[in-house]
């Protein structure tokens, strides 16, 4: 057998071959390219939440210098469709047209409205000014609950309705029965505000016309380069083999990049109009506009127990914010979440109901986690409130419920088969190196003193669902496409390899982990594998990157096209030795007869020699290429235990995060250097969300948090140092045994930092404090509690 | 127009430039010296971070007709030869970077505090980082790198000792 998935690469720190250019600046961003005849495009976006258009006059800014053209949306309205949403989560969904620029009316500031076109980016940017729009104001629908009442205003009136749908699930026994018997039944509401994604790369795209053969080549500061592709077919009615899109390199997405924008539409449109190349390129404040958002949403929780603290029901009511219109996969975020919320938790009910409300705001669509850090906090959260209220440890609370490792494989109530874990293994370690026991001790001496800097320690155990996903599972939840990944292995005649992968990075060291897996199974050198991505030409198939799907989906496809390689080049060899192909050995490269080592052909050999041709076996094509595609068997479910003690100024509201210790469990690791590294991204976040981040809008739909000065991404000095320790459980759903790793620093941070936040205040009376914990709402918080 | 007469990582260029033309774009569409990202117009992120005539600054927030006379070093100037400065091993080395966008603006910024402070321990150097946000990598691996870069033998132990979040070094 030829399966070396623990072979020396797989496991090992291996430096990252992408770093040679990004650390020399030789690097391939979308606004790099240029091109002969470049125009920039410049886009003008409405400056209120809810308005009817009744006048665009284009006209003043083709007197700008340097302008060559400019469009109001009722000019390009043919020939450009309706932006895509590819989930529709119910039958009945309330689905609005979606133009890529607004034509009569707009529903978010930020709203595109007309376009002008321009020999460099300060003409273009210039010429907006000139651009006249007369706008009747509408009110604009900000509150996710009274949106929902019969005389609210419509963000779109053509539906009667601000309910975009609504998606029930219930499983296990009836959620009032279990209530009834329930000794302890709590109920809380928790937020998700809004995010603002703020990958450092601003989006961009160039399209370059070639009108000889009608074709178009998109680049793209995208995730999704393939489905960009059949999508922008879509939307501008271009044929799909006249449409190559090209993601260079790409700076950072965590699912802000996984869209299909408008932008994207109008500069195919634009170029098609004028027949020259044209780029955009977003300034950040319009970023903040017109980048989807994450989060926003309303949780209400419902959790029944014994007095022993044996979990019996959860219920969960949801109110999502879709923002404006619906995205590619806005409807099915929150749907992602539900299956999410009962964790690694065993219980006899589960009820969830989720609406979909539209606002007069910025779309929201796939963030960092995307649905699973939302449920995760809403199940941790509570869990503490009701180790609280049975004068429970939380830790021991977790024990008293969650699947212990020799039931795995367990199926949920929310009906997900988990594969396997181990919870006990991970928390252990986790509690060890936290010192655990030590901080309690600790917090009660502070509690005792009365200490106005109050010590606080938060656990969170989670699990999410990773590897998306069976394309049977989408059909059924009716997303619009499959989870499949593709990946071929091309032997080049000198041995050299290239590892043509489905996937598309954006800083997740696909290029390093790609290698290390094909060099196992191929025994060849790292460095003689080079992995191509993100050209729908030179990688024509591929779901891309999102999700945490790509080692898990993607990594295996390259894992058995590298194996089928080494069953063709088998056979050459046993031609070639003379020799059966079960007398064959296969290590290292090298394929050897059993017995007589002396008798061997290395790959690289077969290689050349299934590239001349000149004495294969009967039956054996030329070249030992080898594609495959993949569609996983079952989602991976890492999982981890977080830990974080913060100290709390109650006179000043301000935390700070005194230690933070997470173990997490991704399955077998490919790099661990590379999942370090993650994962501390990841905490950046989750800590960002309990702490910093919030998109705030005022009364009238303005976004106020809408440039890196007003909204807190956080800075090297606001973070602490993290430790991160593993423990390793295979998958068994892929033959890599991996589970991924993108979103689990994000996942389990959040409430692990508001669980810390609120057990230092629990003594002063404090049970909740509200996303982001800023110093006045803790310090609020405090006050209100002693009032 | 204005000329201007501006050294950047070695080649002295001549050009006419608007008095309006912001460094980092003089750089980037002009010049086609594209390793100095942009990631922000609020002078925050710190991507396009540059060593002019010694001193660090934002090319966002400084003209080009400023620069004139002066010399301008980016992150393409940095490796001589093909040789990588300490600074870059390290960054490599101690995996300071994933998607890498804002890796010239830290690498550049990081080069002036070790400048000024050959030794400096974890907190100076998140201190240090401030004005420059990375989205990916949570800093801790960046500061490991500049404790690297700066001669600590263990930057890993070097930066988890002692360092207080929120206290002196917070915003
Ligand atoms: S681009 Fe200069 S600081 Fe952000
Ligand atoms: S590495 Fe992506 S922003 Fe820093």
């Amino acid at each position: 057998m030829t399966d070396q998935a623990v072979a020396p690469e797989v496991g090992r720190r291996r430096l990252r071959k992408e770093d040679a250019r990004l650390i020399t600046g030789q690097t391939n961003w979308t606004d790099n390219i240029q091109v002969a005849g470049l125009l920039h495009l410049a886009i003008l976006r409405s400056p209120m939440a809810h308005a009817r258009i009744t006048r665009v006059d284009v006209s003043p800014a083709l007197e700008r210098p340097g302008v060559l053209a400019a469009f109001s949306g009722a000019d390009l309205t043919e020939g450009l469709g309706s932006l895509p949403c590819a989930w529709p989560v119910t039958e009945d969904i309330v689905l609005p047209d979606h133009p890529p620029i607004a034509v009569d009316e707009v529903r978010y500031a930020g709203d595109p409205v007309a376009v002008v076109v321009a020999r460099d980016r300060y003409a273009a940017a210039d010429a907006l000014e000139a651009i006249e729009v007369d706008y009747d104001p509408l009110p604009p629908v900000l509150d996710l609950e009274t949106a929902l009442a019969p005389d609210a205003p419509l963000v779109h009136s053509d539906k009667g309705t601000n309910r975009c749908y609504t998606w029930p699930l219930a499983t296990g026994e009836s959620f009032e029965a279990v209530r009834d018997r329930a000794e302890v039944v709590l109920k809380r509401r928790y937020h998700q505000q809004r995010l603002i994604p703020n990958a450092m790369e601003p989006r961009a795209v160039v399209v370059t016309p070639l009108a000889a053969s009608g074709e178009y080549t998109v680049y793209s500061a995208t995730q999704i380069p393939h489905i960009l592709r059949v999508m922008l077919a879509v939307v501008t009615g271009v044929p799909e083999h006249k449409l190559r899109v090209i993601a260079p390199d790409v700076g950072g997405g965590f699912g802000s990049k996984l869209q299909v924008y408008g932008e994207e539409a109008l500069a195919l449109a634009v170029a098609r109009k004028l027949g020259r190349p044209v780029k955009w390129t977003e300034s950040r404040s319009e970023g903040a506009l017109a980048t989807h958002h994450g989060r926003g949403m309303i949780q209400d929780v419902e959790l029944a127990a014994t007095r022993e603290g044996r979990l019996l029901g959860l219920k969960v009511g949801l109110l999502a914010d879709m923002g404006a219109y619906l995205m590619l996969v806005t409807p099915g975020i929150p749907i992602l979440g539900a299956f999410m919320y009962p964790a690694i938790y065993k219980m006899d009910a589960y009820e969830f109901h989720c609406t979909g409300v539209f606002t007069t705001r910025t779309p929201t669509d796939a963030y960092r986690g995307a649905g699973r850090p939302e449920a995760t906090f809403a199940i941790e959260r509570i869990m503490d409130e009701l180790a609280a209220e049975l004068g429970l440890d939380p830790v021991e609370l977790r024990r008293r419920n969650w699947i212990r490792h020799e039931e795995f494989p367990y199926t949920t109530i929310a009906g997900l088969t988990y594969d396997s874990g181990n919870y006990e293994a991970a928390t252990d370690k986790a509690l060890a190196l936290f010192g655990y026991d030590d901080l309690r001790a600790e917090q009660r001496e502070r509690n005792r003193r009365g200490d106005p800097v109050r010590l606080g320690i938060g656990v969170s155990t989670y699990t999410e669902m990773c590897g998306l996903a069976p394309s049977r599972v989408l059909r059924d939840l009716r997303y619009a496409a499959g989870g499949w990944e593709a990946a071929s292995i091309r032997m080049l005649p000198t041995g050299k390899v290239e590892v043509v992968t489905g996937t598309s990075p954006h800083g997740q060291g696909h290029e390093t982990c790609w290698s290390q897996i094909a060099a196992d199974v191929l025994g060849v050198p790292f460095e003689d594998v080079e992995v191509v991505h993100g050209d729908t030409r030179a990688a024509p198939q591929g779901m891309d990157t999102y999700g945490s799907r790509s080692l898990a989906v993607g990594g295996e496809a390259v894992h058995r096209a590298a194996r089928t390689v080494v069953e063709k080049a088998r056979k050459v060899a046993a031609h070639l030795l003379e020799a059966s192909e079960r007398d064959l050995e296969f290590t290292g490269g090298v394929f050897s007869v059993k017995g007589s080592p002396e008798a061997r052909r290395t790959i690289q050999e077969i290689a050349f020699e299934a590239f001349t041709n000149h004495d294969l076996p009967d039956g054996v094509e030329p070249t030992i290429n080898a594609e495959h595609v993949v569609d996983p068997e079952n989602f991976s479910y890492p999982h981890g235990t977080h830990l974080c003690a913060v100290e709390v100024d109650t006179e000043t509201g301000r935390t700070r995060i005194r230690s933070y210790v997470c173990v997490d469990d991704v399955g077998r690791t490919v790099n661990p250097m590379i999942v370090e590294g993650q994962v501390h991204g990841g905490l950046a976040q989750g800590i960002a969300q309990a702490l910093y981040e919030e998109a705030v809008y005022d009364d009238d739909g303005n976004l106020v948090t809408g440039t890196l000065a007003d909204y807190l991404v956080p800075s090297a000095a606001d973070l602490p140092d993290f430790v991160t320790d593993r423990t390793e459980t295979p998958a068994s759903s892929n033959a890599l045994g991996v589970k991924g790793v993108g979103e689990a620093g994000t996942i389990a941070s959040t409430p692990a930092v508001v669980n810390a936040v609120v057990d230092a205040l629990r003594p002063l009376g404090v049970h909740d404090v509200r996303m982001p914990c800023t110093p006045e709402r803790v310090w609020r918080a405090v006050k209100e509690a002693s009032a | 127009m204005t000329r201007i007469s501006v050294n950047v990582d070695g080649t002295t260029y001549e050009d006419d430039v608007e008095p309006r033309l912001l460094l980092a774009h003089y750089l980037r569409d002009r010049l086609g010296l594209t390793g100095t990202p942009i990631g922000c117009d609020t002078s925050n992120c710190g991507a396009c971070t540059v060593d002019l005539d010694g001193a660090t600054v934002k090319s966002c927030s400084v003209l080009a007709v400023q620069t004139d006379g002066c010399a301008v070093t980016t992150i393409q100037g940095l490796a001589q030869d093909g040789e990588w400065t300490a600074l870059q091993r390290a960054f490599h080395e101690q995996h300071g970077l994933q998607c890498g966008y804002c890796t010239p603006g830290m690498i550049m910024a990081a080069r002036d505090l070790l400048r000024e402070n050959p030794h400096p321990g974890p907190d100076e150097v998140r201190q240090a980082l401030e004005g420059n946000l990375c989205r990916c990598t949570g800093y801790q691996n960046i500061v490991r790198a500049v404790l690297a870069a700066s001669g600590h033998q263990d930057p890993e132990a070097a930066s988890a000792s002692g360092h207080q979040v929120g206290e002196e070094v917070s915003a």
